[in-house]
């Protein structure tokens, strides 16, 4: 790899060859080091010293709930007779996310090596990506990076002669937010509709099939060659601790540059927003920031200093999650844009658990009425009620994402609320 | 359509041999022959449903189930070119309702509709993981980022023009 083996200048990671023509293709892919390594890990690293590396790296699970990925595939069972199966989530689905695009349709070859790593670590012959089906490029992009790494034998039998041997599948979705959540995954590779699993028994113990599965983000894979080339302790001095690493952040809405930044773990969101993203399309302090993505309850211009880390947006009240922020300035009409999500989420929940199917309509049909004049002082106490009780009580984390952006609304914002009740009823 | 005439070609079928063997089980690729069926035949009818239940060996409801759960698979034909316009928060906030109401004028029709010569179809839909490129419309699944009225416009005249030109 290119990266400096100094954690002290290493500014990102993933991103490190994103902007080198024509990466996706394996030739240029290696010049800039792909693969270089991995002759060394199946050669010299064993299941044990590669899970201890990323243990020891601190790396957090970069698809949204922050789980260590090194403890998450120590639970893997061994020799339980049955195949163990490692999973890619680039569902991407989470509005405001589009980081994992960027990996896939520019460096597909990274993605590839941490899966080979990964499932190198776990005793895994068959891996596939789960790609959301509107990503139909990026499915083709991996698709003949892939036919690249097996007519290399870098995946497929024997890999470089070492023995192990791994199978790796491009499988689209097509079109359901639920299945980024990793039991919904499962279920929708299996073939069926994507409706989330009760836990336990947890996919790495009983996943796909019945099988142990890891179920790892895009990025989270694509971290994984640079700390087994350059140690645990290398990616654990990068960032802060308990925070380790870059992480990408995908920024959107009202700044004048959105995209994604790869930046070091704890970098404040000011400084993200005024020195990469160029600053707010109108003012100089956000009204709202979604820090990860629409689930993730709203921080307001007090938290703009904030420093991005899994802790610090936990302890502002809100999660740092896939790393989606969404900046909105003054002339954000915050009752359309909570109607819209109210939407949103009512859309795509599965309809299992009661709570959820039930609770994101009413959110939807409450918001519609408060957005178009229609709504009453008794609305704001019934939204309050609905969201309060949704959380919690389902299957997955969906309904507490759909109660999110409504609680936000009515605990930062009472006065957006009752302004449009006023003025549209009278 | 009779059942029987609704047939995959024998490469796909071949095609389909090989997809299943990448799976623990044969209704893993169930999703992937959607796909296939949906590029051969352009959406799928009850019968291409029941065609495809009996080359997995699914029941008919196993794959209705799917067919239904999922956005991208259509039980319903739509215009050659399916113009779909992203109005979730980051587009939202770049315009995307007024870009989907400019391009309904355009088109002549509503939001869901299908223009009477079969050429375009437009939807509005959720996220679509590009929220840097604002708004966003998928025109048969190719991204058009940061679109514009006037860069639609375009886009829909020139389709105009092609088909005129083939009539």
């Amino acid at each position: 790899m290119t990266i400096s083996s100094d954690p002290k200048q290493v500014k990102q990671i993933c991103f490190d060859n994103i902007n080198v023509p024509d990466m996706n293709k394996l030739a240029v892919a290696r010049e800039h080091g792909a693969y270089a390594f991995l002759p060394t890990v199946l050669k010299e690293f064993d299941s044990a010293k590669i899970i201890d590396e990323v243990k020891t790296s601190g790396l957090r699970g970069r698809g949204g709930a922050g789980f260590p990925t090194g403890l998450k595939w120590s639970f893997v069972p061994r020799n339980t007779g049955k195949p163990t199966y490692l999973l890619c989530n680039a569902d991407e689905g989470e509005p405001g996310t589009f980081k994992d695009r960027d990996i896939m349709r520019f460096d597909p070859h990274l993605l590839i090596e941490g899966m080979i790593m990964a499932g190198f670590a776990l005793n895994v012959h068959d891996a596939y990506i789960y790609i959301r089906g509107e990503f139909l490029h990026e499915a083709n992009v991996m698709n003949e990076a892939i036919a690249e790494a097996y007519a290399a034998n870098l995946l497929g039998e024997n890999i470089l002669g070492s023995g192990y041997s791994m199978h790796l599948t491009v499988h689209r979705g097509a079109g359901a937010y639920i299945c980024g959540e990793e039991t919904a995954l499962i279920e929708s590779l299996e073939g069926k509709p994507g409706r989330p699993r009760f836990k336990p028994p947890f996919p790495a113990v009983e996943g796909f099939y019945g099988c142990p599965t890891v179920v790892n983000n895009v990025e989270t894979l694509a971290t994984v060659p640079a700390i087994l080339e350059f140690g645990g302790q290398w990616h654990a001095s990068i960032g802060v601790p308990n925070n380790t690493g870059c992480k990408i952040f995908s920024v959107s809405g009202h700044v004048n540059k959105p995209g994604n930044y790869e930046v070091p773990m704890g970098t404040s969101l000011k400084t993200l927003i005024e020195e990469y993203c160029g600053g707010l399309q109108h003012g100089t302090v956000p009204k709202v920031i979604i820090p990860g993505g629409s689930s993730t309850p709203w921080l307001t211009a007090e938290h703009y200093d904030t420093p991005l880390t899994y802790d610090a947006l936990m302890k502002a009240g809100s999660f740092l999650g896939s790393g989606a922020i969404i900046v909105m300035d003054e002339t954000a009409d915050l009752v359309a844009l909570t109607h819209r999500l109210a939407h949103f989420y009512a859309h795509e929940s599965c309809g299992q658990c009661t709570p959820c199917r039930e609770g994101t309509g009413w959110l939807e049909r409450i918001m519609d009425r408060v957005e178009h004049g229609k709504g009453n002082a008794k609305d704001v106490a019934v939204l309050k009620d609905a969201a309060t009780h949704m959380a919690g009580r389902t299957i997955c984390a969906l309904a507490e994402g759909a109660a999110a952006p409504v609680l936000s609304l009515l605990k930062f914002f009472p006065e957006d609320v009752k302004t449009r009740l006023a003025e549209k009823s009278s | 359509m009779s059942a029987d005439a609704v047939r995959f070609s024998e490469e796909r079928l071949a095609e389909i041999e090989t997809l299943v063997k990448r799976y623990p089980g044969p209704q893993s690729a169930l999703m992937p022959v959607l796909y296939m069926a949906q590029e051969d035949f352009g959406y799928l009818s009850m019968d291409t449903q029941k065609m495809i239940a009996g080359v997995l060996g699914l029941r008919l409801m196993q794959v209705r189930e799917v067919v239904t759960f999922y956005t991208m698979f259509r039980e319903q034909p739509c215009g050659t070119h399916l113009l779909e316009v992203c109005t979730n928060a980051g587009c939202m906030l770049n315009g995307a309702y007024e870009l989907a109401e400019h391009m309904c004028k355009t088109l002549g029709i509503k939001m869901g509709e299908t223009t009477p010569d079969g050429l375009f179809t437009i939807a509005e839909v959720e996220c679509a993981g590009a929220c840097g490129g604002a708004p966003v419309v998928q025109v048969n699944n190719i991204y058009h980022e940061k679109a514009t009225p006037d860069s639609m416009d375009a886009l829909i005249t020139h389709v105009r023009a092609q088909a005129g030109g083939k009539a």
